[in-house]
């Protein structure tokens, strides 16, 4: 195991609740996650898995109302940083922890000068005035491969691509120690996925950032990542380093997700996705959660929450399936 | 830009074209009869006819109109049936009154309305939510006579702070100000809450907060200058309605302006002078349209694209 020194960010039993007048929704529920330096960490999950509301509490960003932090521990750096004041939490927002936001689209502001805009974080974070954050501003424009003569031009007048590029160099502009990249390339077109994807890697290669990279998509977590956490309806139910989950997979729902990947060597073979839905946040299933879509559900799944069952010192899984025995010898499933 | 702005103004022609015609034959069609107000009903008929020819009442309409289109591209406005003063000349005499009253009214309003929907967005779902909406919806639904009527009782007649009637210095456009105002300034407020309510929720309103930025910060350089375009709107299609509100408001605050001499020539039939009015009116709005696009383009630089 770790010590607690190494670890960039440590969440510890996260529960956050969204409260509306039609029910509480439990987005996260119980969620332990822990990120190395320098390190890039998966998260990957369904639409409505929890994936986002995970990152946003980390900057304490979440929409309030509805939504509320109920119980847990958020550290950076050792550091507990959750219930900081206003003005404590801004100072580490963009300049320890900075986030690429989903939908390059819509998260710049349309009537703000992309150089104003990115120019924005770095005078908040650093000392020097208006004229030196416009040099870096130009600096990171240059980096992320746009001219930067194209900084007073207003976002409108990017594409899709190049506006994801501003939000990356607006987000590394301060040279974070943790950047949170939230689907960063979902929004995008696959060519411009690549080029965001290796830009993302080499930055973070140039700097040493550690990242957590939110993404539902596998093909992205093989290339850049080195841990992959599974978050299933607020947990986290298997974790692990790239050879753990992608070769040595456990939890039925991971499994799921691998065979609901097209193969390209056979494409003959039929797609299996995993039956029914997320469940619904508001009323989620005693028990796992994930066994009213399990083939494998027990009896006890519709009981009891399944405890953390360690395959090597890293690797674990939350399954009922698995005792200390036959966790080590391998999977139950087979696949494709 | 310079090229919009200048066809937005050729554009003016027809409006007035159009809307000079309009009054032309809706004054025709209205019962009454201009002569018969001006000569008193116990006049002759002979003298009606004659003063029926003079005025040229005995034309056909449409050549009516072309003798009175004709004198206003050479600038003539015409004379009053009744005063027989230049309908220019009255009208600029009265034009300066009605224009300060606009002036404060929409300064009042928009200096009020638009921090009060700042707060009240900011702060939804409080006390002071409700009560600026509260404010705001009895701006809408207080008529301007009554408000004014009211304004008049308690300030002037019971206090004595202001003159009760008459423009005879800054004073006397107070009360008249805020009356008018306090429509434009409820519009304003609503609608600067709910799409500050709408651009606050916006990605990009998150983004700057994930960068470290104050609230009030962001408020105030992030999400207001996006919150403003329906603002502005409002606050143009207002001054409108505020030059409709300037002839009651007048009317009851005794104000010698445009809107007051406008329903006392409508009531004597004074068809030169209706003309007049309207005519001012018209071109007054369409500039305040023309001002609220080019106001656009400096706010969010996606219109002044479309500009060129």
């Amino acid at each position: 195991m770790n010590t607690k020194s190494e670890l960039i960010l440590d969440i510890k039993n996260l529960k956050v609740e969204y409260r509306t007048d039609d029910g509480v929704v439990n987005a996260v529920n119980g969620l332990d996650l822990e990120i190395e330096k320098g390190q890039t960490h998966g998260l990957v999950g369904e639409t409505g898995a929890g994936k986002t509301t995970t990152a946003l509490s980390v900057l304490d960003l979440i929409q309030s109302p509805p939504g509320i932090i109920v119980d847990g521990k958020i550290k950076l750096e050792g550091k507990n940083i959750r219930g900081l004041k206003d003005k404590d939490m801004e100072s580490i927002r963009g300049n320890d922890v900075s986030m690429i936001f989903q939908d390059p689209m819509t998260s710049l502001n349309p009537v703000m000068t992309i150089e104003d805009q990115i120019a924005e974080v770095i005078e908040y974070h650093e000392s020097g005035g208006y004229k030196e954050a416009i040099e870096k501003t130009h600096e990171m424009l240059t980096m992320v491969g746009l001219p930067p003569r194209r900084g007073k031009e207003y976002p409108h007048q990017f594409s899709g691509g190049m506006k994801q590029r501003v939000v990356i160099a607006m987000a590394l502009a301060c040279r974070p120690k943790l950047l949170i990249a939230d689907e960063p390339t979902t929004a995008l077109d696959v060519t411009i996925q690549a080029q965001v994807l290796t830009l993302m890697k080499n930055l973070k290669n140039q700097y040493g950032t550690s990242m957590l990279m939110i993404t539902h998509d596998l093909g992205i977590v093989a290339e850049i990542c080195d841990k992959v956490s599974v978050i299933y309806a607020g947990h986290i139910i298997e974790h692990g380093d790239l050879v753990d989950i992608f070769d040595n997979t456990r939890h039925p729902y991971t499994e799921g997700l691998f065979n609901s990947l097209p193969n390209l060597q056979d494409r003959k073979a039929k797609l299996i996705p995993i039956k029914g839905l997320m469940p619904d946040p508001t009323d989620l299933p005693t028990g796992c959660p994930f066994h009213p879509r399990c083939d494998y559900a027990m009896d006890i799944c519709t009981k009891k929450y399944p405890e953390k069952r360690y395959r090597n010192d890293q690797h674990f899984v939350e399954c009922h399936l698995y005792d200390s025995d036959n966790i080590k010898r391998g999977g139950v499933i087979k696949r494709g | 830009m310079w090229k919009y702005i200048g066809k937005r103004i050729v554009y003016l022609i027809p409006v007035v074209i159009g809307v000079t015609f309009m009054v032309f034959l809706i004054m025709n069609m209205a019962p009454g009869d201009p002569v018969k107000s001006i000569l008193g009903e116990q006049a002759s008929p002979e003298a009606i006819e004659e003063l029926r020819e003079e005025l040229g009442l005995n034309d056909n309409i449409l050549i009516q109109y072309k003798n009175y289109f004709l004198g206003l591209i050479k600038g003539d406005m015409g004379i009053s049936y009744k005063s027989k003063v230049g309908v220019a000349e009255e009208i600029g005499a009265r034009l300066p009154t009605t224009a300060k009253l606009s002036v404060i009214a929409i300064a009042i309003a928009i200096s009020l309305s638009i921090p009060l929907g700042i707060i009240a967005a900011v702060k939804q779902n409080t006390w002071i939510d409700s009560l600026t909406m509260f404010v705001a919806l009895l701006g809408v639904s207080v008529p301007v006579f009554w408000l004014g009527l009211m304004l008049l009782l308690f300030f002037s007649l019971k206090l004595g702070w202001f003159p009760v009637s008459g423009a005879a210095n800054w004073k006397s456009f107070i009360l008249p100000g805020i009356a008018l105002g306090f429509l434009s300034m409820a519009s304003i407020a609503r609608v600067t809450r709910s799409s500050m309510l709408e651009v606050i929720r916006q990605d990009y309103i998150r983004t700057a907060r994930s960068k470290g930025v104050p609230y009030n910060t962001i408020i105030r350089k992030h999400a207001l200058k996006n919150a403003l375009i329906p603002t502005i709107t409002v606050a143009g299609l207002q001054i409108g309605t505020l030059l409709g509100g300037s002839v009651l408001t007048e009317t009851v605050f005794g104000l010698p302006g445009i809107g007051r001499l406008m329903i006392q020539s409508i009531q004597g039939r004074d068809l030169p002078m209706v003309l007049g009015c309207i005519i001012v009116f018209t071109v007054a709005f369409s500039i305040v349209n023309l001002i609220v696009d080019i106001i656009y383009a400096f706010v969010d630089p996606r219109i002044k694209s479309q500009y060129t």
